[in-house]
């Protein structure tokens, strides 16, 4: 009878086999957690504007505040992107030939809205409030960055549900006084001790729900 | 080796049922040689082609497997709306299967660990297939967790990996230590039954004709060689992997349990849920091999190998697990009547006498009347009988779970919230299907691994017997 010998470089088969199932899971759950998280998909994510607009300019070296244009940001979910007659109470007046303002002026004359690319955008099944959150010491910068420092916009924080929780775990880092809210430049970890941070905890009564129901409703 | 030789006290001994004081019933019938004991075994994977009983059960099997792929095809596109759940029974045919296939595969375990570690040598004859039986089992056992939570593409949920959600399952839920008990269970009992396969593997690659058979029982040897190195770590790690699966006969059900017991609901909220549990599971997984080991042994010819004795042994087991079924399922009423509360009094007394009262009296007859006819050695011998108590048994079994589940949910604390649980045709297409996925992989094993501990078998065979030919006549030790 001739029975099968298997070459002798099949030995190496078994240690390779079980080195990869060994290390093929540990592999796949690190890449799925971080290859597929918002970390490292969407952070910087900054689309081209139809209009050449600064915010580096206008909230950082002119020192506009952030309600100016985004008004409902203290009283709704959504702090709203302005009108074109925003622009147009000072464009009327300042650099009104301007080539940039170009759509500006088009929008303005026929009421059509001008085409913002959407920087930051939730899934639709996620519930989020501005006003909850900015009218209770949790300033734009925590979540936005340095807006003032952008010529174009782009995604400064993952906005995943990880990240979300972080601070709902540990609110205290990101809280600051209510006149501060709209101060990007401010920077509780600087001004505040940590006695003061927590009277704000307790000032603003924080007690962040972790519940799935809070953000999934 | 001396006791190779013939022994004429064990040749020719059909009924090995009868006990004769200072010998040892011979475990194997009609066999003088190991060499008798490989072909039979190898035989049924060498055969060119399988039984025609074989060809007509697979394709059964296939098809029901083609209704449970189909269901479970219909529920993912369409939503878990397509059975009768309602909401105050959500759990219904889907944890009633899972738990009814978690606890077939009991048996498995048990015979190959619990009845090692305690030296029942019948064990030999049974414990490959049993294992297998418990391995598909388990398999089956954990689709029904994986298509119960809906979105089929999130069950991934259940495990706690690492995420950008960081989000993690509840770990004080049971409902997570079900996720590791299975999980674990299912990894040790594969370990077990490969491990234990190792060596019968090697003979059928040394006996295989074929190229294809060389190469492929070839790499499942792992170049075993039966070298004495190899014999002494093999029992090492066998005999570790017994001690291993051990406390999991134990753990698993109870964990099971769990699920039910930590909650609040009556009828579900009792102590004595676990140990009952893990009896009704060894009660079920040995119905369930005494189910297929009786067509097996027919199909195969393997009735020297797995004799009268051995599922003599089984119906013992049957017996005994059904007096416990039978006794917590009374501990049950008590503790009913005895705690004095009110819920609980009127969950049992809805269980026997309110709208599933067919249900709870199918269970009953099945698995507490049904299993006292073994007290008579007549019927623990007879084959048409055993095997039809056998089917009893298993259809008790899956309506104990279901009268545990539905009845307590169906008619919880507030009258205005209960409602009537109906199955559809896809709950029913599900339930079936699985079926046909554990008798697919039953049948593919049965027809391409050793369905028999051949190296194990051997051993007990008086032909083994270290202390020469005279003490072989007293067969196993």
């Amino acid at each position: 009878m001739s029975r099968f010998l298997f070459p002798r470089w099949s030995n190496l088969l078994l240690p390779t086999i079980i080195l990869a199932a060994a290390t093929i899971p540990v592999y796949a759950i690190f890449f799925v957690a971080y290859g597929f998280s918002p970390k490292t998909l969407e952070v910087g994510y900054q689309p081209d504007q139809p209009v050449p607009y600064s915010h580096a300019l206008h909230a950082g070296e002119l020192g506009i505040d952030c309600r100016y244009c985004h008004t409902s940001v203290e009283k709704a979910a959504a702090a709203s992107v302005p009108a074109t007659q925003t622009c147009m109470n000072c464009h009327t007046q300042i650099r009104p030939e301007s080539p940039k303002l170009a759509k500006i002026k088009e929008s303005y004359a026929t009421g059509l809205p001008v085409e913002w690319s959407r920087v930051h955008k939730l899934p639709d099944f996620a519930y989020f409030d501005h006003s909850a959150h900015v009218n209770r010491g949790v300033g734009c910068v925590s979540c936005h960055g340095r807006i003032d420092k952008m010529e174009v916009v782009y995604q400064k924080s993952p906005l995943s549900m990880g990240w979300c929780l972080e601070c709902h775990r540990n609110p205290e880092p990101n809280l600051r006084p209510t006149s501060q809210i709209t101060n990007l430049a401010w920077d509780p970890a600087v001004e505040l001790s940590k006695q003061e941070r927590e009277a704000l905890k307790t000032k603003f009564s924080i007690h962040p729900s972790q519940d799935c129901s809070t953000c999934h409703r | 080796m001396t006791t190779l030789s013939h022994d004429s006290n064990v040749g020719r001994i059909t009924d090995n049922t009868v006990d004769r004081p200072g010998e040892r019933a011979p475990l194997v019938l009609n066999m003088n040689t190991f060499g008798e004991v490989t072909a039979t075994v190898c035989r049924v994977n060498e055969a060119g082609k399988a039984p025609f009983a074989w060809y007509v059960a697979f394709a059964a099997a296939l098809g029901l497997l083609s209704v449970l792929g189909a269901c479970i095809t219909y529920l993912i596109f369409t939503g878990v709306g397509v059975w009768g759940l309602n909401n105050p029974v959500m759990w219904a045919y889907d944890i009633t299967n899972f738990v009814f296939w978690v606890g077939i595969g009991h048996a498995g375990t048990l015979i190959s660990a619990i009845l090692f570690l305690f030296r029942q040598k019948w064990r030999t004859g049974i414990n490959r297939f049993a294992e297998a039986m418990t391995i598909f089992a388990v398999i089956c056992a954990g689709t029904f967790p994986g298509i119960h939570v809906g979105r089929v593409w999130f069950a991934y949920w259940l495990f706690p990996i690492p995420n950008q959600m960081e989000m993690w399952p509840q770990f004080r839920s049971p409902l997570l230590w079900d996720v590791f008990a299975v999980s674990t269970y299912f990894t040790v009992s594969l370990l077990f039954w490969y491990t234990g396969m190792v060596p019968d593997l090697a003979t059928l690659r040394d006996r295989a004709k074929g190229k294809v058979q060389q190469l492929a029982y070839g790499m499942f040897a792992l170049g075993w060689r039966g070298s004495n190195r190899h014999w002494h770590r093999y029992e090492r790690a066998y005999l570790l992997l017994a001690a291993l699966s051990t406390p999991l006969v134990l753990s698993v059900h109870s964990v099971v349990s769990f699920d039910f017991a930590t909650s609040q609901l009556p009828g579900w909220h009792t102590t004595i849920f676990p140990p009952y549990f893990v009896a009704g599971a060894i009660f079920s997984g040995f119905a369930m091999v005494v189910t297929l080991a009786v067509p097996a042994r027919e199909m195969f010819g393997l009735k020297d190998l797995i004799t009268l004795r051995h599922l003599d042994n089984m119906n013992k087991v049957i017996l005994v697990t059904g007096c416990m079924v039978g006794y917590a399922y009374s501990m049950e009423f008590f503790i009913a009547w005895y705690s004095g509360a009110m819920y609980e009094k009127f969950a049992f007394i809805n269980r026997a006498f309110g709208q599933y009262w067919w249900a709870y009296w199918i269970m009953v007859s099945c698995n507490v009347i049904t299993p006292q006819l073994f007290w008579f050695k007549k019927i623990r011998t007879s084959i048409p009988i055993m095997f039809v108590l056998s089917l009893f048994v298993n259809v008790g079994m899956w309506f104990e779970r279901f009268v545990i589940i539905v009845t307590s949910l169906a008619n919880d604390f507030l009258p205005s919230s209960w409602d009537k649980f109906t199955p559809t045709w896809v709950d029913i297409g599900t339930m079936v299907g699985a079926f046909g996925l554990f008798f697919t992989l039953f049948l593919l094993f049965c027809r391409f691994l050793p369905m028999i501990a051949m190296a194990e078998v051997k051993a007990v065979m008086p032909q083994a017997d270290p202390h020469g030919a005279g003490a072989g006549k007293h067969g196993h030790h």
